[in-house]
């Protein structure tokens, strides 16, 4: 035993503060408590970063081959740059419930349930975290990209990227959802998502354009929200920001966001049983 | 501190089971006492835990921790109890310093109070080096420390550890336990542990409480418990077999001794306060004429305890019946 001496009672200063608990305040601590370790590991933090570069580079000439003036609205790059940054969104808010899964199983979920943080806030910080990642990441792509003629539009690209944290935020929470309710048998997980993810993505037209492909896979795109999603960012990525396609998108991502909550919320709220 | 009437948990498996995992648990836990609940698993040890901690739902009965209704006011209860669960409460990813200022900030400390108090309980912990440590990194022995650690990090009147050493070797947890009740001292806080290990609760505990199949059967000292419930086995050995059958039967016929058995020379039997008794023997023998080799007197251990109050072992029970939602 060391001899150091311990403050008796550190709440008697803080016994006030500590009865009240907003929810941006406990947001914001599980938020931080999220980011830490990437902050800590340089390494995870680079690759995080570099990996939809990786993707842009060998992909992007493809296309560029492939569907060079079959591409809506001309450019190459415009077109498939929004895309990315989709697809970012979309493999990492719906993977986030297998962290929630790992720290269901190690214990850390079960102790954080036993302190006074709002369940929401162990949602929505979490489902954050991802959308802080994807911020670094868009920035990061439109930095390489405008010297090979991506075209910045600096309003509609920020908009476009609080479009995708909303729709992201409601994605990540329908994934812890889907960690809460399958964490008795925990492989169903990576079964699940990988059931949904492929054909959402395919039939966003986020890779490739449906346009060229059967009527019946555009008919089943139009009950795809990540089609409009997909829309609404290049259309915002391209600076129009009063088209049609945009408030589309913005429904599609604010109906994600209120299910995925509803779901997530329900689901925290349970986690422990 | 804690005050439980009719504490009943069912969880339902299917249509037809139902599992009555805790059946009316009435516990009165003042302030300052350092009680571990005993039993074999799946006796609603855990389940009891999970109710007072407000992770479940009581489906009857009401309970009362550090002053709030754990399913009125969670909120409160949260605030005013450290928890220690099974596994461990430190993320695996996490940096231990880390986890500890994040729990702090959580409990509402400013960031100096609660980087300040994550150095103390480190150093007080013996985890001093391993502050910048990721918590995978920890060994077993370390990582409990550390989850203790995160458990005081609000200084909570009320500390609740749910098998604190399951899985520690003995020297882990022999060093687990000076932690705690070192710090139980310095912070002059209440404690509720369950445990399945019998010397644990023997030795730590200043009041058991013994539960099996989700009911309190037992609850006062270690050696009260003994005393009323089991006795000391005392074992004599004579010096030859019709000697001690002859003793044998004038002990059957004392006040308070059951359970004589003799094979060959050696006579054992249950006795409440059988030091006191030793005289009486050796001059009882005397008086017969029977030789004695050897006279000794055993304190019983809680699993005689337990062995008295269900008919079974402590060691062995239990195996055939999962902890439910565990």
């Amino acid at each position: 035993m060391s001899t150091t001496t311990l403050t008796p009672n550190p709440m008697v200063a803080t016994e006030a503060t500590a009865e009240r608990s907003s929810l941006a305040r406990d947001t914001g601590i599980v938020l931080m408590r999220e980011l830490r370790p990437m902050l800590r590991d340089p390494f995870s933090l680079i690759f995080g970063l570099v990996q939809p570069i990786v993707f842009l580079a060998l992909f992007g000439p493809l296309l560029g081959g492939s569907l060079a003036g079959s591409v809506p609205g001309g450019s190459v790059w415009q077109w498939f740059v929004p895309a990315i940054l989709v697809m970012t969104a979309l493999f990492g808010s719906s993977t986030v419930g297998s962290n929630l899964l790992y720290e269901m199983q190690t214990g850390a979920h079960e102790r954080m349930l036993v302190t006074p943080l709002s369940r929401s806030s162990l949602l929505v910080g979490r489902a954050l975290k991802e959308m802080v990642t994807l911020g670094a990441q868009a920035v990061l792509i439109v930095a390489v990209m405008v010297p090979f003629g991506f075209r910045l539009y600096p309003a509609g690209a920020l908009l476009g990227l609080v479009l995708l944290a909303v729709f992201g935020i409601g994605l990540g929470s329908l994934s812890y959802a889907l960690a809460i309710a399958v964490r008795k048998q925990d492989w169903m997980f990576w079964v699940v998502q990988q059931t949904f993810l492929f054909p959402l993505m395919i039939l966003s037209g986020m890779l490739l354009p449906l346009e060229s492909g059967p009527g019946w896979m555009q008919v089943l795109s139009r009950f795809n929200p990540l089609t409009y999603i997909v829309d609404a960012e290049r259309a915002l990525f391209s600076g129009e920001l009063a088209s049609g396609g945009v408030a589309w998108g913005a429904l599609a991502a604010v109906a994600t966001l209120a299910v995925g909550l509803a779901v997530g919320i329900r689901g925290m709220r349970r986690s422990a049983g | 501190m804690i005050h439980t009437e009719g504490l009943t948990k069912d969880f339902v498996v299917s249509r037809k089971e139902t599992v009555h995992a805790v059946r009316g648990i009435d516990l009165d836990v003042a302030p300052g006492e350092l009680v571990a609940i005993l039993g074999p698993n799946g006796a609603g040890k855990t389940t009891t835990m999970r109710m007072l901690t407000t992770l479940l739902a009581p489906t009857s009965g009401s309970a009362r921790v550090a002053g709030f209704d754990v399913l009125t006011q969670p909120g409160h209860v949260r605030r005013r109890i450290g928890y220690v669960g099974q596994g461990n409460g430190a993320g695996h990813n996490q940096r231990a310093a880390d986890e500890l200022y994040s729990q702090g900030v959580t409990y509402g400390l400013s960031r100096a109070d609660s980087r300040r108090r994550a150095g103390e309980l480190l150093d007080s912990l013996d985890l001093a080096g391993k502050a910048q440590r990721k918590v995978t990194d920890l060994s077993g022995g370390q990582r409990r420390r550390l989850d203790v650690a995160m458990g005081l990090m609000h200084a909570p009147p009320l500390l609740v550890l749910d098998e604190p050493s399951t899985g520690l070797d003995p020297q882990n947890r022999a060093n687990l336990w000076e932690h705690i009740t070192a710090m139980r001292t310095a912070f002059d806080i209440t404690v509720l542990l369950t445990t399945h290990y019998l010397d644990e609760a023997d030795s730590m505990a200043e009041r058991v409480v013994v539960v099996d199949h989700g009911e309190v059967i037992a609850d006062d000292t270690p050696d009260a418990l003994k005393t009323q419930l089991a006795g000391d086995l005392l074992v004599v050995i004579a010096d030859e077999p019709d000697g001690a059958a002859h003793l044998a039967h004038i002990v059957e016929r004392w006040e308070g001794a059951t359970e004589v058995a003799v094979t060959g020379t050696r006579i054992t039997a249950r006795i409440a306060n059988g030091t006191t008794r030793v005289a009486e023997l050796v001059h009882t023998a005397d008086a017969a004429a029977v030789g004695l080799a050897d006279v000794q007197v055993r304190r019983p251990t809680l699993d005689d305890v337990f062995l008295n109050l269900t008919g079974r072992s402590l060691r062995e029970s239990g195996t055939e019946n999962e902890e439910v939602a565990a």
